[in-house]
């Protein structure tokens, strides 16, 4: 407690003797530069703060009407003014979490063998490439989603899982092709840019005199690698969070291929809604106060639940980095 | 070496009936590892210009010489990891006879063991699980054979009063100094022939190095020990055996009393008596 207030006490007066000496050496240059700067950092913090509240105050008339119900049922009637997001949370969360159940190991083999395995040469292009899948707009993925990953998964995909594996729940059905898979997909592929460079970053951040410890006690490169992927599990886990916030606020590609129907199925290869799209496909037919009341909220939802994952992944990503300064 | 060489005189005046070829399997017994025309380089780069250097049995070898003079690739050379990250050796090492290329280099590297500059305990295991570490790769899983390990290797560094009572805690969460022994206990778990220290103490305070420098006089009976060092005195206080090493060569190889004393070179007396390096 004494330790901390006598911190307080030595930055306060750190700082301002600091802008003492610029008035008195008359640097108004510095000093006006520095509440400037200071001025749009705390800007983006209000910007935050506001868009928060903009979407609460929008949406009171469907909270005042519907109350956690909106949460938690399922009909989504914009004829009756009966809205439940349950659906659209759903297909959120389940095609988010398929997403990264594909992507994770993927992204994980794709970051161990940049940072571990490829020679030098090899390296740089790929981890170009990777990073390059990140750069494609959502619209194209989505329009490639469209032309060839839906007719591949209607022609032979689903109908090989369903013969197959027909007797499980998820694998059942007529197969359309749009559904929960198609969608699960293609935000696998979009995440994996995210998952592969930041968990590359994650293992490069690991000391090369963990790797040699491991080496010298006479581990193979398989164990080193175990090793090296222990000591990073938390900014792993912090890049897995950062693409879920990615995965689950994603609305053009999923919205042209997930099937758009507020519907809750055990089966991936039924179509499904997400809060994403449905905003992003009603937003311009929401002809009463309370249909717009209720999209708001939708909005909110989504806002709080992205807000809450990537703080928690910048916040084990923080962690990560710095653990090794007591190392170091 | 000396001593080597005097158990040779000896035998061959007690029994000079002995052939020479019994002399040459004494010697050979006698040196654990033996270095013969090693060169080794980065790409291109010749880091290590023929050098030829025997390492006694349960001796300690220091090398000494200034920055870049290629201490911390000779040391690298013995157990392998040189190629590790990506340099090339020509020449011969004998480790017990056998060259070590014709060993799997996991193998070799368990036989000899290795100390960084830094200490480097894995952050994510425990003390206990970082003694052990070595062991768990050998694929040791019997927990009352390793906690007795354990306490034998952590009695050995004298880190067992310090630490028994936390062994389940973070390895990072002690001292530099305990962390450097921690090190050297894991090293030592795996119980290696020789083991390789690249200047152990340089990044530890006065009392740590002491510590460590005792922990050498203990180690020596059980261990064949080839030190770096930057720090002279220390090369003078605890080792046997001294090479100075000076861009790449080998300059002068003798028993260390004689190399901080008398040695038969200038160049030696130079760096010694801080000259130069």
């Amino acid at each position: 407690m004494f330790y901390k207030s006598q911190l307080k006490y030595k930055s306060k007066t750190k700082k301002k003797n600091y802008f003492n000496r610029l008035v008195e050496a008359g640097n108004w240059g510095d000093l006006i530069f520095e509440r400037l700067t200071q001025f749009f950092a705390l800007l983006v913090f209000l910007l935050v703060i506001l868009i928060g509240y903009e979407m609460y105050s929008g949406s009171r008339l469907s909270i005042q009407k519907f109350g956690w119900q909106f949460l938690v049922t399922s009909t989504w009637d914009p004829v009756k003014e009966i809205f439940g997001a349950l659906p659209a949370i759903y297909g959120t969360l389940v095609s988010s979490f398929l997403a990264l159940m594909i992507s994770l190991p993927l992204g994980l083999g794709v970051a161990i063998f940049l940072s571990e395995l490829s020679p030098g040469w090899l390296e740089k292009p790929l981890s170009f490439l990777t990073e390059l899948l990140a750069g494609i707009p959502s619209v194209v993925y989505g329009l490639w989603g469209i032309f060839v990953l839906v007719p591949w998964l209607r022609i032979s995909v689903e109908p090989f899982l369903n013969k197959h594996f027909g007797y499980l729940p998820f694998f059942r059905g007529a197969p359309y092709g749009f559904g929960m898979l198609a969608a699960a997909l293609i935000l696998a592929i979009m995440i994996l840019p995210i998952i592969s460079s930041i968990s590359r970053d994650i293992l490069r951040s690991v000391p090369d005199s963990q790797r040699e410890a491991a080496f010298a006690l006479g581990a193979t490169r398989w164990e080193v690698i175990k090793i090296v992927l222990a000591d990073s599990r938390s900014g792993i886990l912090g890049a897995t969070m950062l693409a879920l916030g990615r995965a689950i606020g994603e609305t053009m590609a999923v919205t042209m291929v997930i099937g758009n129907r507020a519907l809750i199925s055990p089966s991936l290869f039924d179509p499904g809604y997400t809060m994403a799209s449905i905003i992003a496909n009603e937003f311009t037919e929401a002809s009463s106060d309370l249909y717009l009341s209720a999209l708001i909220e939708l909005a909110l939802v989504l806002f709080v639940i992205t807000i809450i994952i990537n703080m928690a992944a910048r916040l084990m990503v923080w962690r990560m980095d710095r653990k090794w300064e007591t190392v170091k | 070496m000396h001593n080597t060489i005097n158990t040779i005189n000896t035998i061959n005046t007690i029994q000079p009936e002995l052939t020479s070829k019994v002399i040459k399997e004494k010697v050979k017994k006698n040196i654990v590892v033996d270095v013969k025309n090693l060169a080794a380089y980065f790409g291109k780069t010749k880091v290590l210009k023929e050098i030829n250097l025997p390492v006694p049995r349960n001796k300690i070898l220091a090398i000494i010489g200034p920055s870049g003079c290629g201490k911390s690739t000779f040391l690298r050379c013995i157990n392998r990891m040189h190629e590790v990250v990506g340099g090339t050796m020509t020449g011969e090492i004998l480790f017990d006879g056998k060259h070590i290329m014709k060993y799997d280099p996991v193998q070799l590297r368990r036989k000899i063991g290795m100390v960084f500059q830094k200490p480097n305990p894995f952050p994510t295991m425990s003390i206990f699980n970082n003694v052990v570490a070595g062991l768990r790769l050998n694929g040791v899983r019997n927990k009352k054979k390793l906690s007795v390990i354990v306490e034998q290797s952590l009695k050995q560094v004298a880190l067992w009063d310090e630490v028994k009572d936390s062994l389940q805690d973070s390895g990072i969460n002690i001292s530099g100094g305990q962390q450097q022994r921690l090190c050297i206990a894991r090293a030592i778990a795996v119980q290696p022939e020789v083991i390789l220290m690249d200047e152990p103490a340089s990044a530890l305070d006065p009392i740590s190095t002491a510590k460590i420098e005792e922990l050498l006089y203990e180690l020596k009976k059980n261990y064949t020990i080839v030190i770096v060092t930057h720090n002279m005195q220390q090369a003078a206080r605890v080792s046997d055996l001294t090479a100075f090493l000076y861009m790449g060569e080998l300059i002068e190889f003798d028993k260390t009393s004689k190399i901080f004393t008398n040695p038969a070179l200038k160049q030696t007396e130079d760096y010694i008596s801080g000259r130069f390096g």
